[in-house]
């Protein structure tokens, strides 16, 4: 048997299909088609995730304000996914490139062919650990999980168990957090980390492993989870006792993550502002575009969000 | 070794006998090749809408994009042919190239080295899902499905969940050689052999009379269950190889590459006219089958289609090439 595929209305059927997507799938606000138009390609890691989808429309938002032909990439995750679409910014003569690295190491060898094509490139949230980035733009892991650490000390009286759930295996995001998450609670002898378990940064995963480890160690009274769909997760597990017996601290300041604030069950998050990164992003891009000079590191505070603040990062 | 690779099972009676139009030639050509003719179609569409569709530096990176995935599809359609399943592919790639980084960034190993043992990871973990299939009697499917989840773990485990750095040899694999990317060269390469075993040798011709009927081959004296081990061996090798080319890309083993890509590779053989039953694929229809699958993605990234409607097309197209294909050989019979 060879290919029997009735070829016609296959293909037609792809192209119809394509047709159909094209319109579909193209940015209301963007232009749709002619890849010539695209002056700013923004390649983000994932947009399953509420936090980057968060930053895509902060960096939308500001595109359309400041008439930048803004397209939107996502890697779904994968680094060799986003390779490609690196790879096909470059070839569709993109005019700059804002990346959020799906990881640091994974995306230098795409920065340097953007650098050889002389493409400048702009690094959201992680960076590239080679090549010339004209501007990186992050949170302060390191310090937000330090804050976290302190926050959920607080929370606990300075004394108990804690249950550290961690994000995905090997994001920077994960490594900075729970870096600085350990080194501040080691300052705190009353607290025992008793488990530190993935739940690659996912609520139903999280659920599943918070449930777990609280049979294990019923007496923990703290969690902290590296983002807020964790977080959110261990709520469902831990139902009424969220909040109460058992403290949580989560990170992102995810939307979610600001309601259950609100609520009372989650006791605090650390915001990170990823309109902001998204939004500044594009103001880069755009200097860039002008031939204005950018600075090299951009941070973006993050703030400690408890109940009586919570109003302000809705 | 000589012999035609002729399919031995179900033969397709050809649309015409005698004296076909030229009209009524092209026709019959083209529904025998309808992968093919539905490529042609989508490029002329994506030019249509993109022109840098068909520019070289966008067929070169369709090229590059095509090649991890086809790799892995030419040793997948081994499997396939002999009406088997094997769902690991993507965590072998991954094992294989952790394991490679690893020895050159906790051990030291040569890079050369370093190469040869990703590829001999991919070989020793697709031999033990043969060994369990062949010998331990385990279906296929499941088989597979506990070496997807064993080569994950093990990957993780070796990695501690980080990125590890790879050797200059493997580094190479993502480099270019001259005007010519090495990940596409060794798409070729990959496919040659694939194409040379299954239409030029014994050992190909055994295959499609596993797939076939296996009792039949059983009792013919063909030694199914060392050929089964075989079988996916291979698909190991390729797999491993698919591996070190993205991690060449990459610069690094990623603890989770190649999450996923076992679908991508399956989808590739069905698209080229594999039929999941066994007995049936070649070559050229996976490289086809691969090739479309790259050319849909790049073609809905350039137009800037979101990538959860890049999922809902291949999906569609999956569907289709398979949904007509059955049409067909019912309407034959």
């Amino acid at each position: 048997m060879t290919f029997k595929t009735a070829h016609k209305v296959l293909a037609t059927a792809v192209v119809a299909t394509m047709a159909a997507t094209g319109l579909a799938g193209c940015n209301r606000d963007g232009e749709s088609g002619s890849a010539s138009s695209g002056t700013v390609v923004l390649a983000v890691s994932t947009q399953t995730n509420p936090f980057f989808v968060q930053l895509v429309d902060g960096a939308k938002k500001e595109a359309k304000a400041k008439g930048v032909d803004l397209q939107i990439q996502d890697a779904s995750d994968d680094a060799a996914t986003q390779a490609n679409q690196l790879a096909n910014a470059v070839s569709t003569s993109a005019k700059v490139v804002i990346v959020n690295p799906t990881d640091s190491d994974a995306v230098a060898s795409s920065v340097k062919a953007l650098n050889k094509a002389k493409i400048p490139v702009i690094t959201v949230d992680r960076s590239s650990s080679s090549g010339d980035v004209a501007s990186f733009i992050a949170s302060d892991n390191v310090a937000g999980g330090a804050q976290a650490a302190k926050e959920l000390a607080t929370m606990m009286g300075d004394k108990g168990e804690i249950i550290h759930l961690q994000g995905t295996p090997g994001a920077s995001a994960s490594r900075d957090r729970g870096k600085g998450f350990t080194e501040e609670i080691a300052k705190h002898p009353g607290i025992k980390v008793v488990a530190k378990q993935t739940a690659n940064f996912d609520r139903s995963k999280a659920l599943d492993v918070t449930t777990n480890l609280m049979q294990a160690h019923p007496t923990a009274a703290g969690i902290f989870a590296e983002n807020d769909e964790m977080a959110i997760g261990a709520i469902s597990s831990l139902g009424s006792k969220a909040g109460k017996s058992v403290k949580i601290v989560g990170f992102d300041g995810t939307a979610d993550g600001i309601k259950a604030v609100k609520a009372g069950t989650l006791g605090a998050t650390i915001a990170q502002q990823p309109a902001l990164l998204g939004k500044t992003a594009v103001d880069q891009a755009a200097d860039i575009l002008a031939g204005k000079t950018v600075s090299k590191t951009t941070p973006i505070k993050v703030v400690l969000v408890t109940k009586d603040n919570a109003k302000d990062y809705e | 070794m000589t012999g035609k690779g002729n399919i031995i099972v179900t033969t397709a009676t050809t649309a015409t006998t005698q004296k076909p139009s030229v009209g009524r030639r092209m026709g019959s050509w083209a529904l025998n090749h309808g992968a093919l003719v539905g490529l042609i179609i989508l490029c002329i569409a994506l030019f249509i809408a993109t022109p840098v569709f068909l520019t070289v530096p966008n067929i070169i990176n369709i090229g590059i994009q095509a090649a991890v995935v086809a790799i892995m599809a030419f040793g997948m359609t081994f499997v396939i042919v002999t009406s088997g399943i094997d769902l690991s592919v993507g965590s072998v790639a991954a094992l294989s190239a952790m394991v490679s980084a690893w020895m050159f960034s906790n051990v030291g190993l040569p890079g050369w080295l370093t190469l040869i043992i990703g590829l001999l990871i991919g070989l020793l973990a697709g031999a033990v899902s043969g060994l369990a299939i062949a010998y331990g009697k385990l279906p296929a499917f499941i088989a597979t499905l506990a070496m997807m989840s064993v080569a994950r773990g093990l990957t993780l485990v070796i990695s501690g969940g980080t990125p590890v750095a790879t050797s200059d040899a493997v580094n190479h694999l993502g480099d270019d050689l001259g005007p010519v990317p090495v990940p596409v060269i060794m798409l070729a390469l990959a496919g040659v052999v694939c194409w040379f075993i299954l239409s030029r040798t014994v050992l190909g011709r055994s295959l499609y009379a596993i797939g076939g009927n296996e009792e039949a081959a059983r009792l013919s004296g063909i030694p199914v269950r060392r050929i089964l081990v075989a079988v996916y061996a291979l698909a190991g090798l390729f797999a491993g190889l698919a591996g070190l080319v993205l991690a060449g890309r990459l610069t690094s083993a990623q603890p989770q590459a190649g999450l996923g890509y076992e679908l991508d590779a399956i989808a590739a053989v069905v698209i080229g006219g594999a039929s999941l039953s066994g007995g049936s694929g070649k070559a050229s229809g996976t490289f086809i089958g691969a090739v479309l699958l790259a050319v849909i993605r790049n073609g809905l990234n350039i137009l800037n289609v979101s990538s959860f409607w890049q999922q809902v097309v291949i999906g569609c197209v999956i569907a289709l090439a398979v949904g007509f294909d059955v049409f067909r050989s019912k309407k034959e019979s």
